[in-house]
Parts: structure tokens; sequence; C-alpha cells
């Protein structure tokens, strides 16, 4: 570990963490709307982003600054495993391609903002709504705090907020001042600030990542070199568990782990709150499906950088928190101002996400809990005041979670956010393809599917860890060991499919259907978007 | 279900079938430049899905189009 503050890493780190501040706070008048006191505008951005903006948004906000320090960590610490984040993000946009278009049209008809508007829209269930809604406020929460997780571990690779030893105060002020700032733009920028952000953060890591993998290959001797020495590495005995590190390919026994993380995580991406938000504030439905194909860009960037795992322990890096090897590969490898260059990139990487998912988990309480149960008269502008506000609670809360506990709770945490966001699936891609499903089934499904899920990844031990050990855990009935999420979203949805059977049987009230299948198709520009019309006359089928 | 449909729908799902069958690519050899096939073949297959994908857009922008001339073309 790097004893005393790397100046000019720092120096670098301010300059652009002070030009972003700037643009957060210039965001509030680009592109600005002549009702800005609705929360279109400043919870999606006005709805009016093309597929560059809208690209670099998503990218922005789903390959975190937590992502691009946990998956070098993983392959770091275990090889082969750690990969899965690559098959994971191949999937995602084939499958988004299917559903997200109908989501983009049903929004914009009706004006939904949030996942769990469209779900009570839908199924006529506020329960189900707010069912949807407080499962995607849990799973967003320790997702910002990972975010400042990431932040902390390049400020501990640059000497500033120090080891164990300095006052909590010297040690967290770094933390404090930039989640103050960012707390401020968000605030008064909304949407617009991560999206013009983004485009910084964006441009940084691509450079770095590119320099990364063609610079530090060449000084470690080539990756011959460096997968020699990693497989070395793995091969060696780890003493908490008696068996080797890590492999360079999964073993027979892995393969199914790792098939359902990828294909489990996949599944989950899009249940999550600011991945929604960052969909709907595009300003068709093409730019959706164009972005499906634009997009996968970033996952090669995110498969190169699991390299830099390899690269890390190739290089000799030690570290006891995985967490820091790749900001200490950086500062060992790059000359000092390269590598302020890329803890800025990490830094960033962190500030877009963190404002975009408290914004997402802001409009979910002020449209799902205060509006549905709270004040049902709220007008528009009253929406954007609570909204506001509630950004700056949730970035308070993930700030003293990250700050009282250990790091450990964070990571515990958002595992097991994973595992319930994928539950709200059926009810809201469900929703988008049929009307089948009995809303109490679904209801009683994800239930089942957070209760299983909860008390399955409870009782995962680890070598460090009594609890929440880790995902993954043997399927029942199979015999494999699987990723719980995906083993409790199919109990999940065995769970719905049966009940729906029982409740029509029944006869139970079914819940008014306030869409009408012309609105999954509907573009911006048809008559109607946008604007409430009268159910379209029968018969226009072909 | 048209063909160009199935076509769609073939693009969209072979994705999943080489990812999730992980026995098919689960070894270190050959490798590329010196990276495992395990990983040089998964990033590949990043490629290789974006095309399948762009395909798909395309064929459904046809789709779409050859559908709406049908509609206007039934309702005159």
């Amino acid at each position: 570990m790097n004893d005393g503050v790397n100046g000019v890493a720092l120096g670098v780190f301010i300059f652009f963490f002070l030009a972003v501040t700037v643009l957060g706070f210039l965001a509030a008048r680009w592109r600005k709307a002549e009702n800005e006191h609705s929360l279109d505008e400043w919870g999606l951005g006005g709805r009016s982003f093309g597929t560059w903006i809208t690209w670099f948004l998503l990218g922005g906000d789903l390959y975190t600054a937590y992502t691009f320090v946990a998956v070098p960590a993983a392959i770091y610490a275990a090889g082969a495993a750690g990969f899965f984040a690559v098959p994971y993000t191949i999937l995602v946009y084939p499958l988004i391609f299917t559903f997200l278009p109908r989501l983009w049209s049903v929004s914009h008809k009706h004006g939904y903002v949030t996942t769990s508007d469209f779900v009570r829209g839908r199924w006529g269930s506020k329960g189900l709504s707010l069912a949807v809604a407080v499962t995607g406020i849990l799973a967003t929460m320790p997702y910002i705090a990972l975010q400042l997780v990431g932040i902390q571990a390049v400020l501990d690779v640059m000497g500033v907020g120090g080891g164990e030893n300095t006052n909590w105060f010297v040690k967290d002020l770094p933390l404090l001042i930039a989640f103050g700032v960012l707390a401020a733009y968000t605030y008064s920028s909304g949407l617009r600030a991560p999206a013009l952000i983004a485009f910084v953060k964006d441009t940084l890591i691509y450079i770095v990542i590119a320099v990364a993998i063609i610079y530090i290959p060449i000084k470690l001797g080539g990756f011959d070199d460096i997968f020699a020495k990693a497989g070395e590495a793995f091969s060696q005995t780890n003493p908490a568990t008696g068996k080797p590190r890590g492999a360079l390919a999964p073993a027979e026994a892995g393969q199914w782990t790792y098939a359902t993380l990828a294909l489990g995580s996949a599944l989950a991406l899009f249940m999550y709150p600011h991945s929604i938000t960052a969909t709907l504030s595009s300003r068709s439905r093409n730019v959706i499906r164009r972005n499906t194909t634009i997009l996968p860009l970033y996952s090669l960037m995110l498969g190169l950088l699991a390299l830099l795992g390899f690269m890390a322990i190739a290089a000799g890096v030690k570290v006891t928190n995985g967490q820091l090897a790749i900001p200490q590969l950086f500062e060992t490898m790059f000359p000092a101002w390269f590598a302020g260059v890329a803890f800025a990139a990490i830094g960033i990487g962190a500030l877009v996400p963190a404002a975009i998912m408290s914004i997402a988990a802001a409009n979910l309480f002020t449209r799902n809990i205060y509006k549905d149960f709270i004040k049902p008269d709220a007008t528009p502008k009253e929406e954007t005041r609570v909204s506001k506000l509630v950004s700056l609670l949730v970035k308070v809360g993930a700030l003293v979670f990250v700050l009282t506990m250990d790091k450990t709770v964070a990571i515990n945490f958002q595992l097991l956010g994973g595992i319930w966001i994928l539950q709200t699936f059926p009810a809201l891609v469900g929703g988008l393809f049929t009307r089948w499903f009995h809303r109490w089934a679904l209801l009683a499904g994800w239930a089942v599917g957070m209760v299983y899920g909860t008390v399955a990844a409870y009782g995962v031990a680890s070598p460090t860890q009594k609890h929440f050990g880790g995902s993954a855990k043997e399927i029942p009935g199979i015999g494999e060991i699987g990723y719980i999420g995906l083993t409790a979203f199919v109990l999940n949805v065995v769970v719905t499919v049966i009940l729906t059977f029982v409740l029509k049987a029944a006869k139970a009230p079914e819940g008014i259907d306030e869409t009408s299948p012309e609105d999954y198709t509907a573009d911006a520009g048809d008559p109607g978007v946008q604007v409430e019309l009268p159910p379209a006359t029968a018969g226009t089928s072909h | 279900m048209t063909p160009v449909r199935v076509v769609i729908a073939l693009c969209l799902v072979a994705p999943f079938v080489a990812m999730l069958w992980v026995g098919s690519y689960a070894k270190t050899d050959p490798t590329f430049i010196g990276i495992p096939f395990f990983y040089w073949y998964q990033m590949l297959w990043v490629l290789i899905s974006t095309v399948l994908t762009m395909i798909a857009y395309k064929l459904w922008q046809l789709d779409q189009r050859a559908r709406t001339a049908e509609k206007g073309g039934a309702s005159q």
C-alpha cells in the first residue's frame, strides 16, 4: 500500500472532479423546457434524449464505478468465476430488445414515470404496485452505497482519506465533499446532470481502458506471461478453504453457477429503477431498439476490464481487500498523472449512477407511495418538490450506511437487492405481454420469491462470513449449485401460475386494466401518444 | 409467425444457447495472443451477439414497414 499522498494523481483527480461539478450545475440550462416544474422534466430530462445521449446515459448508468472495481476484483480473487459479468451483459441486450420498446410505448402513452406506475395501470392493483416500488427502493439503496465504496477505494489508494488510524472526520471528509456536491447538482438539475456528466465519464473510461489494455501487457511481457503467472497463482492452495484459489476456466461443478448467475443477472438488470429511468428519458421507441445494438460496446470494454484482474496478479499487486486491486494496479503501472486520470474515471463513474439511482428511487417514492397512498391530489409541481427532497434523503441514507457500517454490509445488501429486484420480473415483463396472470397471484409469487431468496442467501456461509457468503446455493430438486435469485424467480413464476388458475376458477376480481393492446406498440408522433385518448375502436386488427 | 419473425427470434435466442452452454467453452486451449480460449471466446460473442441484434433490428424494421403498408392497403 502506498503511504503518503500521491500529489500529481490527486491534482488531476481534483481537476476533473471540479470540471464535472461545473458541468452538473450548468446542466440545468441544457435543453431546458418551458415547464420545468414537472416530474417529466426533473426526473426524466423532459423525455427528450436521442440515441447518443441515451447511449451515454445508459452506459454511464449500468456500468458503474462499483462494476469497474468489483468485476476485476472478482477475477483477481478467483479467476474464471468472476468473468460471468461478460455473458451476463451479452444476454441483456437481446432480452431487452423484446420487451423494453413495449414498456417505452405504454409509458409514453399513459405518462408513466416508474415501473410501478405501469404495474398499477396494467393490473389495477395498488398493492402490487407498492410491492414493486418498495422492492425497487430497497434494491437501489445499497447500490448507491456501493458507488461510495468505489470512490473510497480510489481515495484510499491516492493516500487521502488515509488508513484506519486517522480520525473519522479527516478520513471521511473527501467523501462527504464529493457527495455534498453530487447531491446539490442532482437537486438543481435532475436527470440532465448525470446525462451531461456521463459524456465525460465514458470518454475517460474508454481512454483509460484502451491505454491499460495495451500499455500494461507490454510492460508485463505480454498476455502469455500474464496468464502463466495468474494460472500459477490460482493453483496455490487457499489456506482458508483448503482448495485452490481459483482457475483459468470453470470446472464442471462451477458451470451451473456460472450460467445461472449470467442469466439471473441479465433478467434482473432492467428491473432496476435506474435502468428504467434512463430508458424512459429517451425520445422515441426506435432510440431504445437502436441502443440495444450499440450498448454492447460497453460489454466489450467490461471484458477487457475484467482482464485487468489477471494483470494485477501478474504485476504482483498484493491486497487483502480485493476492491483495491485495480486502483493499486493503476498506481503501480501508470505514471502519476495518468493514474490520476484513471482514478477520476472511476470517481466520476460513481457519481453518474449514484445520481440516476437516487432520482429513480425518489420517483418511485413520489409516484407510488406519496401520490398513491399519502396525497392523491398532489400537483405535478408538488410531485417534483417531493422527488427532489427524497433524492437528497436517499443519498444521505446511503452515506450514513457506508460511514457507519462495515463495507461488507453494503455488499451483502447489494447481493440481496439483485435477488429481490428479479422478483418483480413477472409483474413487469409478464404484464407487457399478457394480462393472463392474476394480480393477487403475482403478489403471492413475488412474496414467495422474496422470502425464499432472503432466507437462502442468509444461509450461505463463506470462509470469511457466516451469512450472505455468496449468491449461489444448491438448487432444490436439481442438486447443482445455482444463483439463488434465479431459483427464487422460478419459484415465483410457479406460484404465480398455479394461483392464477385457482383465482380464476374462484372468479376473484381481476382489477381494471387501463391499457389497450395498441398502447404497447405506439411510437412518438402517433396520434394519442402522451395524451390520454378513449380506447381505439375494436376491429382494427389485421 | 412470418419467416422474417422466425429469423428475428433465432437471432435473439442464439446468444442464450451459446452463453448458457458453459461446457462448450470452459477450457483454456486454443489461446489467442496468449489469452485462454474461455476469455476470448466470450469476448468474441459480444461481437457476434451485437451483429445478430443488429440483424434482428433491421429485419424488424422491414417487417414493421411491410405490416404498415399492408394495413394501409387494406383500409383503402
